[in-house]
């Protein structure tokens, strides 16, 4: 490092907690890679992991983490290739001490850098400034459930901390998505604080990369309007970046999903409500007059990207104690499928309520088979749909008691003998909620820092 | 016709909000024009909030003429989205295509 790099380029490892390993690998291997990002974060995923590790103080961090490193870390030492990942959910400090643990033990032939990034974790601070939850505009101290854990979003300047010091791999918590690929190019290009048109295309570049298969045709395909070739050996993207801002995003050829115009404008609009104010603890980036051009075979150019001052506070996730979700489930088939399936459902619903004294509007009844994903919108059983042949009886419910919680699980199983007819596959299932919320601490509240080890492996 | 003639939709959620966007599929020529100009007409705020029989107010759309594409932001619907909703699919990705059944003309 130290001189200026003029394109550099960033793979997408992975796009969620439970992502797939070997599109990891094949990238590590073949993509001649100067970042590998792995996004391993979702809201109730750090919340999770501070409940494991008030348990158990070496736990917290993603479960899949040692997995996703052990794959690829022998193709990234030999490629230059540095990792970067918020996968230390809860607890970076211990996930680096398990990294290190397990390349210890493999014979990689020379010294490894870990940095872990720690100062996500605002628990404390949280409780001290009491802000108010977005939600519910009431301060945290006011909310009736027990407050489990505070995660502040933290930007690509505490991971360009941990890149300035030569290191193999960055392990953060609760780091924004897009700011995992963010930091690499600021690292690399040394853009400021005030570079707000470039914070802005590398972070539409981010968004673009963070869901990993869902930019190469994964959450795209659909056969018919949107076929898509080798959609089981789907490929993650890459992106090559220059210090201007473009970038061409790409993927492997040997890999299966495509990469076009189309899959791009897709995902640039992901789960983004305000594309001309899309908001990171980075920069307030402006989607609005983005384009694409295809430049080849799974080569898309992205312009037009920039963005304005970033926010003033940073948004923290909360978790709050939230209950128990009860859950039962059971199919009904042939004539009448529906009308059993429905009058199970008012059976389940009156005995909870009289025997077990669960509100009935506490539960949620699901048909699942007549639309019942679109929750009651006007035509979601479709129109000139005859009788259904199968229906699937789903009745769930959110309950601060876990007795009353389970109960919803045993009074769908008891449907078996006591009728009506000929249900059949019943399965239920009761899990503690995690409640998310979110409100906003001052910059200043959060302070990040950076660990760092080696390990001779 | 249905809007899934000409169009496709990706759904995602921000906590209790549904964000769908709406991609006007390419013309025979390869141009996206014409079915964006056409789904820009049909596809109101008006027409999907009653498709989701959802108050006006929640429903926001915002056109993206660059990449000839919109997005539906419908606020609330999920709940207390997934992680406070009982339902099946609280993320709700389920019901952006319900969309696709909107009558165009």
């Amino acid at each position: 490092m130290g001189v200026s790099m003029e394109q550099i380029r960033l793979g997408a490892g992975a796009g969620f907690a439970g992502d797939r390993i070997d599109p990891a690998v094949e990238l590590a291997q073949h993509g001649e890679l100067d970042y590998l990002i792995f996004e391993c974060l979702g809201e109730r995923t750090v919340a999770a992991g501070q409940v494991r590790r008030r348990t158990d103080p070496g736990a917290g961090y993603d479960p899949l983490l040692l997995a996703r490193i052990d794959a690829v870390i022998e193709h990234t030492l030999a490629a230059g290739t540095t990792i970067v990942t918020n996968g230390g959910s809860a607890n970076p400090l211990a996930a680096a001490n398990a990294v290190a643990a397990l390349l210890g033990e493999k014979r990689l032939g020379r010294t490894v850098r870990i940095a872990a990034v720690t100062g996500d974790d605002v628990e404390a601070a949280i409780r001290e400034v009491d802000p108010l939850v977005w939600e519910t505009d009431a301060p945290v101290s006011a909310h009736p459930d027990e407050l489990l854990s505070a995660n502040a979003y933290i930007g690509a300047d505490a991971l360009v901390d941990a890149l300035k010091q030569d290191v193999d791999i960055v392990i953060a918590g609760r780091a924004s998505d897009p700011s995992l690929y963010l930091a690499p190019m600021i690292h690399e290009f040394g853009w400021g604080p005030c570079d707000h048109a470039l914070l802005g295309a590398g972070t539409c570049v981010g968004h673009l990369l963070e869901c990993a298969g869902q930019l190469t045709g994964g959450y795209f395909a659909d056969p018919g309007p949107k076929d898509v070739p080798g959609l089981a050996r789907l490929g993650f993207p890459f992106a090559d970046v220059s210090a201007d801002g473009t970038a061409v995003m790409g993927k492997l050829e040997r890999s299966g999903g495509l990469l076009t115009v189309q899959t791009c404008r897709e995902q640039l609009l992901y789960e983004v409500h305000e594309p001309h104010a899309y908001l990171t603890p980075d920069i307030t980036a402006d989607f609005s007059r983005v384009s694409f051009t295809q430049t080849g075979p799974d080569r898309v150019a992205v312009t037009g990207a920039s963005g304005r001052e970033r926010p003033d506070q940073l948004k923290v996730s909360l978790g709050f104690r939230g209950g128990w979700t009860g859950e039962g489930q059971i199919s009904y088939a042939g004539p009448r499928a529906e009308e059993r399936a429905r009058l199970a459902g008012d059976v389940v619903v009156e005995r909870l309520a009289h025997v077990h004294g669960v509100p009935e509007d506490r539960l949620t009844v699901e048909l699942i088979g007549t639309g019942s994903a679109f929750r009651g919108a006007p035509g979601s059983r479709g129109s000139d749909v005859g009788p259904l042949p199968e229906v699937r009886l789903r009745v769930s419910g959110v309950l601060d008691d876990r007795a009353q919680a389970d109960a919803v699980r045993w009074e769908v199983e008891s449907l078996y003998t006591n009728g009506p007819a000929g249900g059949g596959g019943a399965r239920g299932s009761v899990t503690e909620v995690v409640a998310i919320r979110a409100a906003s601490l001052p910059r200043e509240a959060v302070t990040t820092t950076v660990h760092i080890q080696e390990v001779r492996g | 016709m249905i809007l899934d003639a000409i169009a496709d939709v990706r759904t995602g959620d921000k906590g209790d909000d549904l964000i769908i966007a709406v991609l006007p599929r390419d013309d025979a020529d390869g141009q996206t024009g014409h079915a964006y100009d056409q789904v820009v007409r049909a596809v109101t705020e008006e027409r999907v909030a009653q498709h989701y029989g959802l108050p006006v107010a929640t429903v926001h759309r915002t056109l993206m003429p660059t990449v000839s594409a919109m997005v539906f932001h419908l606020r609330g619907v999920l709940g207390g989205g997934v992680t406070g909703s009982s339902y099946l699919d609280g993320h709700g990705k389920t019901m952006g295509y319900h969309l696709l059944t909107l009558p165009v003309e």
